[in-house]
């Protein structure tokens, strides 16, 4: 039978030594679905989400994206990699190169498209996310707020199925952040499916159809914005969203 | 005569000049030849090993490290008396140009290696993490992204190592390599005069001035600002 879930997430573990970061995690997410990751520093979010294009290995569990379960042996994960998108928190593009060429890299090496190819659609993907005309530019000459759009573009361009944000605006001053939710607005409304860990409750609220609260390497509770953010089940939820409005 | 006259005479005699620097020059072609051959073979080998480094294989690692420390540790002079006349004990003989050559390359790709590797290391590693998240192996993530930052990095350390590495050529006096050194020298023997090693001299400024200029100009071009 066919997986009705994007990403399926079953029975996660994961250790660094003796502490576990990652205790039993079930997690799933449908196509055009955009899930919000969120839970105090520590609560193994992050790890959830590198494990879900297992830049981190996970312990024990399985995680299945587009029907593929990438901890089966023998499976291409650099394949498997081009149809998952990532965004970091900060942003990691390659200084060395400009902005186009942060885009084309990846269409260039894993694609295999040619040069001019490759800058086409790096162009194409630049357009999606407001800075075409800044494609010459080099890392050092954007904003944080350019930056991340770009990274943006730069996992959009390999046209993944789904994309990980891993708090795509905590590094960005609070002017620029409006940029960046933009475009993942945007995206949200072209269908991409989204997996966002991140501390903007309100675009949260406004753009989520699912939000899921980690604490302590678990998930305490999934649902509605609206359920979670107004009426949470569990005194964790409420205690860690009143800390974060009070912030 | 005169002090001045007698200065001339002992450092910039030109009657010894005329005569020796022939065989100056030649030595002076052969040090180019012997130091570029050392630094093109030797960096080569250091950021090969690096490259093999950064995969990670617990036993290679281990080698590659006792291989690094011990000719970082050893006298260059030493292990060039070692190959150029124990080695025919054991039937391995060369010549000195080889053995000079084969010296300095793994001298030189010694601290080439250590080098490159902490270039590699310093790279973040969200650079990898991005690299690899849109299906970059490890080998293309190495090659287009962390070291073209990684180099830019170690072009000071290695242009330092290199210049210092390179001037070793001059042992080759040790094992009869016609470099400028020794040419230097057997001039000056023959002639009773020390014009030859002023010669020398000027011949190693010719040489490794150029090479000085061109680090720093390399350490410019290749600097780009931080974010």
């Amino acid at each position: 039978m066919a997986n009705p879930y994007l990403l399926d997430v079953r029975g996660l573990h994961k250790s660094f030594g003796h502490t576990e970061v990652l205790a039993g995690i079930d997690f799933q997410v449908a196509e055009r679905e955009l899930v919000f990751i969120i839970g105090p520093s520590g609560s193994g979010k992050s790890t959830l989400l590198r494990c879900c294009n297992l830049l981190e290995e996970p312990t024990s569990g399985t995680v299945t994206v587009d029907g593929v379960d990438l901890t089966a042996p023998g499976v291409d994960i650099n394949k498997v990699r081009q149809r998952i998108g990532m965004v970091f928190q900060s942003f990691n593009l390659y200084p060395h190169m400009t902005a186009s060429g942060n885009v084309a890299l990846a269409l260039r090496k894993v694609l295999k498209q040619s040069r001019a190819e490759a800058a086409e659609t790096a162009l194409a993907a630049l357009e999606r996310v407001g800075m075409a005309d800044r494609a010459a530019a080099y890392p050092n000459e954007l904003s944080g707020g350019q930056q991340q759009r770009v990274a943006i573009a730069r996992a959009l361009a390999l046209e993944p199925k789904i994309m990980l944000f891993d708090e795509p605006t905590s590094a960005l001053d609070p002017e620029l952040v409006g940029s960046v939710l933009k475009v993942m607005q945007d995206m949200r409304e072209s269908g991409m499916t989204m997996v966002v860990v991140s501390h903007e409750m309100q675009f949260a609220r406004a753009a989520a159809d699912r939000v899921t609260f980690m604490d302590g390497g678990q998930i305490v509770e999934e649902g509605p914005p609206e359920q979670i953010f107004s009426n949470p089940t569990f005194p964790r939820t409420r205690e860690f969203l009143a800390r974060v409005a009070h912030a | 005569m005169s002090n001045w006259d007698r200065f001339v005479f002992s450092f910039f005699n030109a009657d010894v000049i005329e005569q020796y620097l022939p065989s100056i020059i030649d030595g002076f072609f052969l040090t180019c030849v012997l130091a570029l051959q050392v630094v093109v073979a030797g960096i080569a080998l250091g950021l090969i090993l690096a490259l093999i480094r950064s995969l990670k294989i617990a036993a290679v690692d281990l080698l590659i490290v006792l291989y690094a420390d011990l000719l970082r540790a050893l006298p260059p002079l030493v292990l060039i008396i070692l190959f150029y006349f124990a080695l025919p004990s054991v039937g391995i003989s060369m010549s000195g140009f080889t053995v000079v050559w084969l010296t300095l390359t793994l001298v030189l790709g010694a601290f080439a290696e250590e080098i490159f590797r902490a270039g590699i290391v310093s790279i973040d590693k969200g650079q990898w993490q991005a690299a690899r998240s849109t299906g970059l192996t490890h080998i293309q993530t190495l090659i287009s992204v962390v070291l073209p930052q990684a180099i830019r990095i170690t072009v000071p350390p290695l242009t330092n190592r290199t210049i210092a590495i390179t001037k070793n050529t001059a042992l080759g006096s040790v094992v009869g390599v016609g470099e400028i050194l020794n040419q230097a020298t057997t001039a000056q023997s023959f002639s009773g005069n020390a014009t030859p090693l002023m010669l020398g001299a000027i011949a190693y400024l010719l040489l490794f001035v150029p090479v000085v200029v061109f680090g720093r100009w390399i350490e410019t071009r290749f600097a780009w600002k931080r974010q």
